[in-house]
């Protein structure tokens, strides 16, 4: 290697790092404005009067005597109960994501491995299913749902979350299976097993790194989601980011919109710790995959 | 949370631990399952909270907050037995249950429960009591009588919206601020509601006398049209972006000194949060303006009340409407005296009810309760901001409401 | 794989999209042909609060009678695809008739509000996607390169735009980018310009959506690509460093050309949810400057009088759009397809 691209290609790791200080930064900064933010109070936060007020804290000096308040966590969690959504959240993400993934990894290895005309216009009629907008699908639920009287369940919302994310849970797993060599599981058949037991003892052994970066698809989206959620379960019921956006307040009337900055900052933890948890998983997982059209 | 917010809601805690054990039941005879249905935001909560305390004694009381509750509630309601029994409305959310035949006439019930009400509470359509009011609420002017005095004017000279203009024209300047002037004119629901109180103010008919046919493109409505673009021009440029929420940050930053904004909001700006000690003392309300040389103010005036489902059984239904009653009682006013204004006996109006009651006496409107009243309200905040964006005519916006709405009652049925 | 084993491996998987898709999409359908049943129109007396006044409302009654005739509604054939609110045949003739020239044809084209949304939602998906595709490549050819202790942060908040970004995006960002926010006042101050705000005018409006749009996608296409790169074979890499390829020709004529599936993939799903942008447009509440597709379907069922029939019609569209969008790509896939299985 000549000097001159050594120098070429020590500039570029160079420029890369600063690239990605630079993406991190623009990545983080809502979110650490946030978290600051969260300690203050809604009159230094929402400041028309000047932004700064958020940094240094002027009105929540005026109101709570100090810098800095919890008075937003205290209402989110002991007041409005934000505790008991972060549980039904949970029961609904983790739900979602152990049955898209139990669904989709049948369905997908199938597709992948057949080789008829009709898997591909599954895969198709899949993708067309995916362009239907969430709010029309949520809207035509309702009615059906108060007659079978199954609205405001968790189970109703969590089936709803799996089906709609399932083409995109059956395209992305579908393309990890291709990846794994058919000989493996055919193999297996020869020596005396059925499909299934081949897909059991062979397949699933070997298929968890695409699982994993799916499921963590599958989970952003229910995490994320509000137009499900929001329509289909009841007060008792409610998941965090409906919850949240009832903090808001409506057209005529005020909401307490720290609260629901608290209770974002709080929904932000469990990432957090997902993510550090599952880290080894996630990045090992995405090594020993791949991804293909 | 404002101080009066944090009270009601322990005022309401203490009231339902002291007083469930006795009330339970609320004298409801039997077994009934009570469920309601109804916006989210504090003076319901306590309407609902107070509701509550009939529970035991054989009856269930479930209720569900939910700001969407417009979406949910013709669905709920349509099932048999409806998920929901009573549910709580506006003017313009009636009309929608009404329109698919989903609320009970409640005569009967407010013969045998109803003693405690005013006759203004009932809300009749053709001589069948629909649904039982207990708040009011309009958008009126909020001004700083500070900034209005040193311009060298008083509350009086800012009757009209034409005054209004004068007065922001001053404030402009003598330098004090360069965009004196706020409405609630998001692009959508508040644009709408902007142009639906402004052709109020004009007195004229939205659609031809028993027909669903509009009847807007005209004199007037280039005039709703004018003032609107006339106010916008002293509103900081992002007009179109204004809902409550920043008119009200606006006004408590000490941004604004002339605003049209909810009566519902005054609590809010009046409290000891948000703002400087300044911007509060020079708060004040007046009834909304009158333009055009008309004399009803160009406001449209809002009741909450509650209604209860068609398709629930006859026990469940006098079941929800008594917990109702009990949950727009004396008591609960009297605990929650500032959370909203009230239409109910033992309320004592104050400063902040100020603004809705000088509207009210004015003369104002009240939000037309047609049928077809939504579709106009979506074609209005749809096509409106064209317009004052300085991108067509009034005449052009006017003729593409109008096609708009039509387009729409067509597919509705009403045309 | 015989056609019995397949069935029972797919059956989980289609029964819940049949089910709470495909049932939905042939109702949505059936609902977009119809319109509602005539409604029969009384005059009756209102009284309330605010005193008495006779009004028009819908006599139950006799509309209950036409309803039962009718549950669909009536039949309106493609009414609703052509109406003013949707493809507008009937206006965009005249408008192309009466307009002298090219440009007043598409200033009358987009005052119909079918047209502006879909010159916004097409703007929109081709603006973004090929953004997010090359951050999102970058990105991921930064991380991995950085100390294996750097990697598990950096993955944490690079996700970080794509959680709760709908609350986040009304909330907190919509003030941020005020002129009196953290982010407007810092441009004010860059570009020297008192009165520069991003709520005001339509183009900024854009950009500023346009931004947003990349800042939350970006995360998905980095994650695809960061596993794709863990894949990029050892030898081949280590071939062309010793043919004298230094790093940047190692990215371009080794590792991009071995991206090119995850690069279809990415541009697959990017341009499928771009096309359905509506969040953003309802946090930053720019309504009066962007309207969307998916934005239209929104207003229809949200607004006080609800449009089922309209919103059904949008929706049909909707998906006919995103089919033509995704067509080059499910051609090339087909042929993949056949060349896999023979």
């Amino acid at each position: 290697m000549s000097s001159q691209a050594q120098r070429r290609s020590s500039m570029l790791a160079i420029t890369s790092t600063g690239f990605i200080v630079l993406w991190i930064m623009i990545a983080a900064m809502p979110f650490l404005w946030t978290l600051w933010g969260s300690f203050k109070v809604q009159g230094d936060f929402f400041s028309k009067a000047d932004w700064t007020h958020a940094l240094t804290g002027v009105r929540t000096m005026a109101e709570t005597g100090s810098a800095f308040t919890t008075s937003g966590y205290f209402g989110a969690w002991m007041e409005q109960g934000f505790g008991k959504s972060v549980v039904n959240t949970f029961i609904v993400v983790f739900s979602t994501v152990i049955i898209s993934l139990t669904l989709g990894t049948l369905g997908g290895y199938a597709l992948a491995r057949s080789g008829f005309k009709y898997s591909f216009w599954i895969l198709m009629v899949a993708l067309v299913f995916r362009a239907m907008p969430h709010i029309t699908l949520v809207s035509g639920y309702l009615l059906p749902f108060f007659e079978w009287n199954i609205w405001g369940y968790l189970p109703t919302s969590i089936i709803v979350l799996v089906a709609i994310n399932q083409p995109f849970t059956l395209w992305m797993l579908h393309s990890f299976f291709l990846n794994i060599p058919k000989d493996m599981d055919e193999s297996a058949m020869v020596d005396g097993c059925t499909r299934f037991q081949a897909f059991r003892h062979v397949i699933i052994p070997v298929m968890w790194p695409g699982v994993i970066t799916t499921g963590l698809f599958s989970f952003l989206l229910a995490y994320n989601d509000f137009a499900v959620t929001a329509s289909l379960l009841s007060q008792e019921n409610q998941t965090m980011i409906p919850k949240i956006a009832s903090f808001l307040g409506t057209t005529q009337v005020e909401g307490n919109v720290m609260f629901a900055v608290a209770a974002v900052v709080s929904a932000m933890v469990p990432l957090f710790f997902l993510v550090m948890f599952f880290q080894r998983q996630i990045v090992s997982g995405l090594t020993a995959g791949a991804v293909k059209g | 949370m404002s101080k009066f917010k944090t009270f009601a809601f322990t005022a309401t805690a203490a009231a339902m631990l002291v007083s469930s054990a006795a009330n339970a039941g609320c004298g409801i005879n039997g077994n009934a399952n009570v469920s309601i249905l109804g916006n989210d935001f504090p003076a319901l909560h306590a309407v609902f909270s107070a509701a509550e305390q009939c529970a035991g004694d054989g009856v269930t009381i479930i209720k569900n907050h939910n700001k969407d509750f417009k979406n949910l509630m013709v669905p709920a309601l349509s099932s048999s037995p409806a998920e929901y029994s009573a549910v709580t409305v506006a003017n313009g959310t009636l009309v929608t249950l009404m329109n698919n035949d989903l609320v009970r006439p409640l005569n009967d019930l407010v013969e045998k429960h109803g003693a405690g009400l005013n006759k203004t509470q009932l809300v009749s359509v053709d001589g069948k009591i629909m649904a039982i009011a207990f708040m009011a609420n309009a958008q009126h002017l909020f001004y700083r009588s500070d900034i209005l005095e040193q311009v060298g004017l008083t509350a009086n000279d800012v009757q009209t919206y034409e005054q209004v203009l004068d007065a922001a024209q001053r404030i402009r300047d003598a330098g004090i601020m360069e965009y004196p002037v706020a409405l609630n004119t998001k692009a959508g629901w508040n644009l709408g509601e902007e142009f639906v109180n402004m052709y109020l103010g004009t007195g004229s008919n939205m659609f031809k006398a028993g027909t669903a046919e509009v009847s807007i493109n005209n004199a007037d409505g280039v005039a709703t049209l004018n003032m609107l673009k006339q106010l916008s021009s002293y509103s900081h440029p992002d007009f179109l972006t204004f809902d409550s929420n920043t008119t009200q940050a606006m006004w408590e930053g000490g941004k604004l000194a002339l605003a049209t904004m909810w009566g519902s909001r005054t609590a809010g700006v009046l409290d000891d949060e948000g703002s400087t000690p300044e911007v509060v003392n020079g708060t004040n309300f007046a009834a909304a303006p009158s333009f055009n040389g008309g004399s009803t103010p160009a406001s449209s005036l809002w009741w909450d009340g509650f209604v209860i489902s068609k398709n629930v059984s006859d026990a469940d239904a006098e079941a929800s409407f008594v917990a109702m009653m009990n949950g727009i009682s004396t008591e609960m006013v009297q605990a929650n005296n500032d959370a909203a204004t009230w239409l109910i006996n033992g309320y004592k109006p104050s400063k902040a009810a100020s603004g809705v009651a000088a509207t009210a006496m004015n003369g104002a409107s009240p939000y037309p309760m047609l049928p077809f009243m939504g579709a106009l309200h979506g074609a209005a905040g749809a096509e409106l901001a064209d317009f004052l964006q300085g991108n067509e005519s009034a005449e052009q916006a006017l003729s593409d409401m109008e096609a708009a709405y039509t387009t729409a009652a067509k597919e509705k049925g009403f045309l | 794989m015989p056609h019995r084993t397949f069935f029972w491996f797919i059956l989980p998987s289609l029964a819940a999209m049949v089910l709470f898709i495909a049932f939905p999409i042939i109702s949505v359908i059936i609902q977009s042909i119809h319109v509602e049943h005539e409604q029969v129109l009384i005059s009756v007396e209102n009284c309330g609060p605010f005193g008495c006044k006779q009004i028009t409302a819908i006599d139950a009654e006799a509309t209950a009678l036409l309803k039962a005739d009718q549950p669909l509604g009536q039949f309106s054939g493609l009414d609703n695809y052509t109406n003013r609110n949707h493809l507008a045949f009937k206006e965009v003739s005249k408008a192309w008739h009466s307009s002298e020239s090219v440009g007043a044809f598409f200033s009358a084209l987009l005052n119909l509000p079918f047209y502006k949304a879909l010159l916004f939602t097409l703007s929109y998906t081709f603006v973004v996607t090929p953004f997010v595709i090359v951050l999102g490549l970058a990105i991921a050819l930064g991380v991995n390169g950085l100390p294996k202790l750097a990697k598990g942060p950096t993955i944490f908040v690079s996700l970080l735009p794509m959680i709760v970004t709908p609350l986040i995006g009304s909330l907190i960002l919509f003030w941020m980018i005020d002129g009196d926010g953290v982010i407007g006042a810092t441009l004010k101050y860059l570009f020297d310009d008192p009165n520069l705000s991003l709520k005001a005018s339509p183009t900024l409006t854009w950009i500023m959506l346009f931004v947003y749009g990349i800042w939350h996608s970006a995360p998905f296409s980095f994650i695809v690509f960061y596993a794709g790169l863990q894949t990029v074979p050892e030898d081949t890499l280590e071939a062309a460093t010793i043919d004298g390829a230094n790093r940047w020709q190692r990215i371009r004529y080794v590792v991009v050309p071995y991206m090119m599936p995850l690069v279809v993939f990415i541009t697959l799903m990017q341009l499928m949810d771009n096309f359905r942008v509506f969040e953003p447009i309802v946090g930053f509440s720019s309504e009066a400057s962007a309207t969307s597709l998916s934005w239209i379907i929104y207003n229809d069922l949200t607004q006080d009088t609800q449009l089922f029939g309209s919103a059904g019609a949008t929706s049909v569209l909707t998906i006919v759009g995103v089919a033509i969008l995704l067509l080059p790509v499910l051609v090339r896939t087909w042929r993949d397809f056949n060349r896999k299985s023979h």
